[in-house]
């Protein structure tokens, strides 16, 4: 087995495991860390193919990462700021009961 | 004193103009300034009419002319001009002089009304226009002035507008002058077309000149007349209604609604002088055809006649009525007569002299009736007047010698110079001796009323409270009168038969050639004897017996009740005219009405009942067959967004359960080879 594959594994492995938290749990920050989960694989993909990649001199993959890891953590940052505001609405942060703005 | 050029004479009728409208601009507390200001305005004008009186005299016989352009007509231009002549210069002084005094009069005479600053606005308006008839050289200048002298009557006699009476005698001067004002506008319109010109003096081709005349009169109108026959006759029916001439008199004694001092100007200065003023200025007009031998009727008889009957029928009535204004109009009505008579017998010069003198003391006499009226709490009935010579001495002394002027005294008031004028002229008026005889009549009339009129409001004693009370009026209202006193007697020197100056410069002849007093002695002895009957008549009637109260029976009507009745109705002239005319009129306008409500409001009712029917339609289309389509297409709308809306049920896991399915759906289709 190629060390791509293993790293491919892998990062399907983290991308399930991340979709089931998000999709199982109802508290709405551990829904926000499995999306972070998921996030994370598709970076271990982008280093992967770049890593194994015919010329992978130039560090065009890891600047990827990188814009993605920032863009992630300002992502964070506003979920967490809307799990605060909905608490403070509805004295929990069940993501179920935060429904309200159904059609 | 350097005279005025004609090309400066618009000055004259601009100045009160001025003032009018510093009148009208001042707020209602700036009295003083308006009255200021009309006062020194006319004052000017006065002393500008002095220097064109200067410049007039000095070439009496050229009638110089200043025209200009007032606006272009295809190739040619229509002009309008200043015409500065001894008419002109005489009429403008006597015009600035009566009315500066008149002016200063109001100043004490309007002294309580709120809303004097508008009255010398007025006043200053009527003035104004009545200097712009004087100084036009065009009739149609002189028309729109005209005008302005009707317009400016109707605000001045409705002045008092909150008194039903002055409001209706204001309609009724502006309807009735409005009548013969059409004839004007005719004559007027007929001249242009004919002659294709309205100046009267235009270096040969003006309407008065030669030239047009001998067209005028050679052209034959409807019915053998000549066309200056007709033209003549229209124009005078302007003058018949503005002077107050039968039959449309019936506004003068009206008039009387309206403050005391605009009777003083519209009788002596300006309305009634207009249309005299206007035959006189129109005079080779109007004796254009009195060398036709063929034509039915010459426009001078007519004037004639008519002047005549006014004359006669004025001091009839006069003779009956009680109101001392009222008294003062109807003789005012006489003497116009008395000038008509004069143009028409051939004399306008005797016209003019005796619109002069006539204006002098009948200004007086309203003044002195204003400053009765004044004193006596606004009482003008001379029974309830009375005794008043001991407690108004300088208003007595000066309405005497009004009085004495009016009825034609001899020798020392010039009434009788001027009268004597027209009684000479109507003697020698070869078509007929009837307007002499109705001349003659009116003379004992006149001197006969204006006895019992000084009788029954100065001597006697006090027959009302209010009279009992009055006092001498204040120094702003004497002062006039004895300017105007010295005046009515000094003015008839100007001319007399032995030194007739003031005819000779009219005429515009260079010598003034005097006659003996002998001639034509024996008609003024006749006519001294006639004036010493109606004052005799009049104070064995009215002075030997004075009246004790206010309610006693008058000694005339108690000889003849049926006929003072008939006078005093004022010969039921107003009956006459609401039984004819009004009543005409109103038939006319009821069938008007009828034809209007239901001829014409049918139609346009069925128009109306068409549009509705029309909108009806349109309304049922658009319910039933519009609506329903766009009905139906939001219902479907409405559905469709119902159907999209219940799919977010704001379940976040909900939305990425679907998600995690359809990329799960997605990586099998991809692993499947689908995506190649």
């Amino acid at each position: 087995m190629s060390p791509l594959q293993l790293c491919l594994l892998f990062s399907s492995a983290l991308f399930c495991i991340g979709l089931i938290g998000a999709l199982a749990r109802s508290n709405t920050i551990l829904v926000l860390l499995g999306i972070e989960l998921m996030l994370n694989a598709a970076n271990i993909n982008f280093i992967a193919f770049w890593r194994f990649s015919p010329s992978p001199s130039p560090a065009t993959g890891v600047l990827f990462v990188i814009f993605s890891i920032a863009v992630a953590a300002a992502e964070a940052a506003v979920g967490l700021a809307l799990v605060i505001a909905v608490y403070r609405h509805q004295k929990n942060i069940r993501l179920q009961e935060a429904a309200r703005l159904k059609g | 004193m350097t005279g005025l050029a004609v090309q400066n004479l618009w000055l004259i009728p601009a100045l009160p103009l001025v003032a009018a409208a510093i009148g009208a601009l001042t707020p209602r507390t700036g009295r003083s300034l308006a009255a200021g200001a009309a006062i020194a305005a006319m004052g000017v004008s006065f002393l500008l009419s002095c220097g064109a009186l200067v410049t007039a005299l000095a070439h009496p016989a050229a009638h110089a002319v200043s025209n200009f352009a007032w606006f272009d007509l295809g190739a040619s231009a229509f002009r309008l001009g200043w015409l500065l002549d001894p008419l002109t210069a005489f009429m403008c002084v006597m015009v600035t002089f009566v009315g500066t005094l008149i002016f200063i009069f109001s100043l004490g005479y309007m002294h309580e009304d709120v809303n004097a600053k508008q009255f010398f606005c007025f006043l200053s308006l009527f003035a104004s226009a009545m200097l712009g008839v004087v100084v036009a050289n065009s009739l149609l200048l002189l028309f729109v002035s005209w005008e302005l002298v009707g317009l400016a009557s109707y605000l001045l006699i409705g002045f008092w507008f909150h008194k039903p009476e002055a409001a209706a005698a204001a309609k009724k001067a502006f309807i009735t002058t409005r009548i013969g004002d059409l004839g004007l506008l005719l004559g007027m319109l007929w001249l242009y077309d004919s002659t294709g010109s309205l100046l009267f003096f235009d270096g040969g081709n003006g309407v008065l000149e030669a030239n047009t005349l001998g067209a005028l009169t050679a052209h034959t109108a409807l019915g053998g007349f000549a066309l200056s026959t007709v033209i003549g006759l229209l124009i005078f029916c302007g003058a018949v209604g503005k002077s107050g001439q039968f039959p449309l008199h019936v506004w003068l004694p009206d008039a009387m609604e309206g403050p005391t001092p605009v009777s003083a100007l519209i009788h002596a200065a300006t309305m009634v002088a207009a249309g005299v003023f206007l035959i006189a200025r129109v005079y080779p007009l109007m004796s254009a055809d009195q060398a036709l031998a063929h034509t039915a009727l010459h426009a001078l008889t007519v004037v004639a006649f008519i002047g005549a009957i006014t004359a006669l029928m004025g001091a009839l009535i006069a003779v009956a009525q009680n109101d001392i204004k009222r008294v003062l109009a109807f003789s005012t009505v006489s003497q116009l007569g008395y000038m008509m008579l004069a143009i028409g017998v051939g004399s306008w010069v005797a016209a003019i002299f005796h619109l002069l003198t006539h204006a002098f003391f009948k200004a007086l006499l309203f003044l002195g009736a204003g400053s009765v009226i004044h004193a006596a709490h606004h009482e003008q009935d001379i029974r309830s007047l009375g005794g008043l010579s001991k407690k108004m001495k300088v208003t007595f002394a000066t309405f005497a010698i009004g009085m004495m002027a009016l009825a034609g005294v001899p020798f020392l008031f010039s009434g009788f110079w001027s009268k004597e004028g027209i009684l000479h002229a109507a003697h020698e008026w070869d078509v007929s001796h009837l307007p002499l005889y109705a001349g003659l009549a009116a003379v004992v009339l006149t001197a006969f009323y204006m006895t019992r009129l000084v009788a029954e409001t100065f001597f006697g004693k006090a027959r009302s409270h209010a009279s009992d009370h009055a006092h001498e009026s204040p120094a702003t209202m004497t002062l006039p009168l004895v300017i105007l006193a010295i005046c009515a007697i000094a003015l008839g020197f100007l001319g007399t038969p032995a030194f007739p100056w003031l005819q000779a410069k009219l005429l515009g002849e260079a010598e003034v050639h005097g006659h003996s007093l002998l001639e034509g002695a024996g008609l003024m002895m006749l006519s001294i004897v006639l004036v010493a009957l109606g004052l005799g008549a009049g104070w064995a009637l009215y002075g030997r017996k004075l009246r004790q109260k206010s309610t006693s029976p008058d000694p005339l009507a108690a000889a003849f009740p049926g006929v003072i009745a008939f006078l005093a109705a004022r010969m039921k002239f107003d009956e006459l005219y609401a039984a004819t005319v009004f009543k005409l009129n109103s038939a006319a306008a009821t069938f008007a009405d009828v034809l209007d409500r239901f001829v014409w409001d049918g139609v346009i009712r069925f128009l109306a009942r068409l549009g509705e029917f029309a909108g009806i339609v349109n309304r049922e289309a658009d319910e039933d067959g519009l609506n329903a389509g766009f009905d139906a297409g939001s219902k479907s709308l409405r559905g469709t967004g119902n159907a999209y809306s219940r799919a977010q049920t704001g379940d976040a896991h909900g939305y990425l359960r679907v998600i995690a399915i359809g990329f799960v759906v997605l990586v099998l289709v991809v692993m499947m080879g689908g995506g190649r």
